[in-house]
């Protein structure tokens, strides 16, 4: 009776062991993998890849990365945002990013994980990039589009799917809502279909889709703070600056155009792509509704929408091969926004009081030399 | 009080970047939450009717001098580019836009509008490039007519695609071994080499249905071969059943059309035979949108 007894607790014990030991090696092979392998961030990944990488960026850098899931998709799935920046006691200003509003577009979420990994692989070495930490949280969501995304994984046939996978409603059979057309910015006026079926249905109404109401409610919250609102999407290889609709702009349109242009110029600087800079109806086409005009309708005064590679050769499929080259064009475009952003805030005003008063010394030098 | 000036100078100068000290500037007038988001700014101007219609702001066309980044010298341009396939496409010159230089558009008193466009195009398989000179016209009115256009370009043909083209169609006359493919490119963007002059085939012979349903209000690409059948070879020519995908940009609608393509090197791509697709099996006709 004994001998059973202790034979079935060690037979126990034993594949306990066994399990854990083979779990641990897994997840170790898996974690190796991931973080080493250089290959990681030249491949496109599924929804549970993506948020598999979130934890690991969280458990890797535990003092520069959390993350807030800030809202829900139609199917009942979290929208979760990674939060990047030195820990301060101050509150902070930050820089949003959101990647995946459109599910086919597969490289904005590429570029999404590209930009977190940059930063965390540079901010201890790079005194800019350690500055910006210090400074700015970073609000970056990889998936914001996460039903779309995750249908678009599903086969082939459904590799080009765009919008939400709200039902349709009223009779309309089709599924889904363009989520950048359902904001709180000129909603339905010009740019959108009525008919569910389309690409660019707006919705039963404006912030009809959880998703964009999600962002809505997170700018909101956040309004005071965010000083940059970048969007990323694909393709055509654009920089479009607010408003989609042709007959508003925006008040520092100068301003936009001229920080814009810069980060086209950034941007060619890497690998020679031509980035066309412009309003969505001067370079595209008018459209409303969408998060980029939202968010300066609300006061962000810098809000760029990027459209990544390429102009049409492979459209939303681009090959895994370009992945890099696009990121690295992409990478130095926002951060050109991201650093006159942050030395607008942060040094404009120093800048001018301290040059104010070295001239004054200048003068009061000068004027004593003469004096004497 | 030269020394006072000068700590305070230091200390300015240290403290540099302290976020407490923060001006916004430039960001002009802002709407605040609590008002309507939708308010427009003071002193704006919008020429909207207030039907509930999808398009209720009516798109002013330009006349005179183009700006080559605006889109409707890009459209335009992308025409071109449509054209140029028909003319000199094939499964080894698949030709692209690169950049528009100039352009001007003009009415045509009661018949359509008529453009006018220098630009470069590359060459997609050799990366030669060549200066193109172009004019198009779209027919108004209401009939759904093909925009005509002329083009004439310097360089573009150097690209030397004789002996490849041979090859390959030495390589898939005999019927004995038909080849078929789908999904080129695939999800990531990949397609095994051997695909590739059908991808750049199916390119080319959607150029014919981008290029008769262009207008001033839209702009096409193939997004993808969603599949190929080889048939038998008829009079020299090799024969295709193509089904591709269309994106139109202004819609964002991907088009499914059934293509029969024929091809050889002295023939060129010919289009015999094109069927627009239903969107989706499983979706009804949209219901009447006048409500």
């Amino acid at each position: 009776m004994m001998m059973l007894g202790l034979g079935s607790v060690g037979l126990v014990l034993l594949s306990l062991a066994v399990q854990s030991g083979h779990g641990a090696q897994d997840s170790a092979v898996w974690s190796r993998e991931e973080t080493t392998e250089r290959n990681y961030y030249t491949r496109y990944h599924n929804m549970s890849e993506i948020t598999a990488w979130m934890e690991q960026m969280k458990r890797e850098n535990p003092d520069v990365v959390s993350s807030m899931v800030y809202g829900q998709t139609y199917e009942r799935r979290n929208i979760t945002l990674l939060k990047i920046g030195l820990s301060s006691t101050v509150r902070k200003k930050a820089i949003w990013m959101d990647c995946g509003i459109h599910a086919r577009e597969w490289i904005a979420p590429a570029f999404c994980q590209y930009f977190v990994r940059e930063i965390l692989r540079t901010y201890k070495t790079d005194t800019k990039v350690n500055e910006m930490m210090k400074n700015l949280d970073f609000y970056i969501t990889p998936v914001l589009n996460v039903d779309g995304y995750i249908y678009s994984w599903h086969n082939e046939s459904t590799r080009l799917w765009r919008k939400s996978r709200s039902p349709g409603t009223g009779g309309c059979t089709c599924y889904g809502t363009d989520l950048n057309r359902n904001f709180y910015a000129n909603w339905g006026m010009v740019g959108v279909s009525t008919d569910c079926c389309s690409e660019t249905y707006c919705g039963t109404k404006a912030l009809s889709e959880s998703e964009a109401w999600a962002v809505t409610d997170m700018l909101g919250k956040m309004r005071e703070d965010i000083l940059a609102f970048l969007t990323i999407h694909s393709y055509s290889q654009l920089i479009l600056v607010p408003y989609g609709h042709p007959n508003i702009s925006a008040p520092n349109y100068d301003e936009l155009m001229e920080v814009g242009l810069g980060a086209a110029k950034a941007i060619k600087a890497v690998h020679g792509m031509d980035y066309t800079v412009g309003t969505s109806p001067d370079v595209l086409y008018a459209n409303s509704g969408s998060s980029r005009d939202f968010a300066r309708l609300i006061g962000i005064p810098l809000s760029f929408t990027f459209e990544l590679r390429d102009k049409g050769e492979h459209g939303f499929e681009l090959p895994e091969d370009q992945i890099q080259p696009t990121c690295e064009e992409a990478y130095a475009g926002a951060q050109h926004i991201i650093t006159y952003t942050h030395d607008k805030a942060f040094y404009s005003y120093a800048a001018t009081v301290t040059a104010t008063l070295w001239t004054t010394l200048l003068a009061a030098w000068v004027s004593s030399a003469i004096l004497l | 009080m030269g020394w006072t000036l000068l700590i305070l100078l230091v200390v300015l100068t240290v403290v540099h970047g302290n976020p407490t000290v923060m001006v916004r500037t430039g960001s002009g007038p802002t709407v605040g939450f609590d008002q309507h988001p939708n308010s427009v700014p003071l002193g704006e101007d919008i020429q909207t009717t207030t039907e509930g219609e999808s398009e209720v702001v009516e798109e002013v066309m330009t006349t005179g001098v183009l700006n080559p980044s605006h889109y409707p010298a890009r459209r335009a341009a992308t025409v071109v580019q449509h054209y140029l396939n028909t003319r000199y496409g094939s499964p080894y010159r698949w030709i692209f836009l690169s950049t528009v230089h100039s352009g001007s558009a003009e009415d045509v008193a009661e018949m359509g509008r008529k453009y006018q466009l220098e630009l470069t195009m590359q060459e997609m398989i050799s990366n030669v490039s060549g200066q193109c000179s172009a004019e198009l016209f779209f027919p108004g009115g209401e009939g759904q007519s093909a925009p005509q256009v002329q083009a004439s370009c310097e360089g573009l043909h150097q690209s030397n695609t004789t002996a490849q083209e041979e090859a390959f169609y030495q390589q898939h006359r005999a019927s004995n071994n038909l080849v078929s493919g789908n999904n080129i490119p695939d999800s990531y963007g990949h397609m095994e080499p051997s695909m590739k002059p059908f991808w750049q085939l199916g390119g080319v012979a959607s150029s014919f249905i981008m290029l008769r349903e262009s207008n001033e209000s839209t702009l096409y690409n193939m997004a993808q071969v969603a599949n190929f059948t080889q048939l038998e070879t008829e009079k020299d020519q090799l024969r295709f059943n193509y089904h591709v995908l269309l994106h139109e940009m202004i819609s964002q609608e991907i088009i499914h059309w059934k293509l029969l393509v024929t091809w050889s090197p002295e023939q060129g791509v010919q289009v015999l035979q094109t069927e627009l697709q239903p969107k989706c099996h499983h979706c009804e006709a949209p219901p009447n949108t006048t409500n």
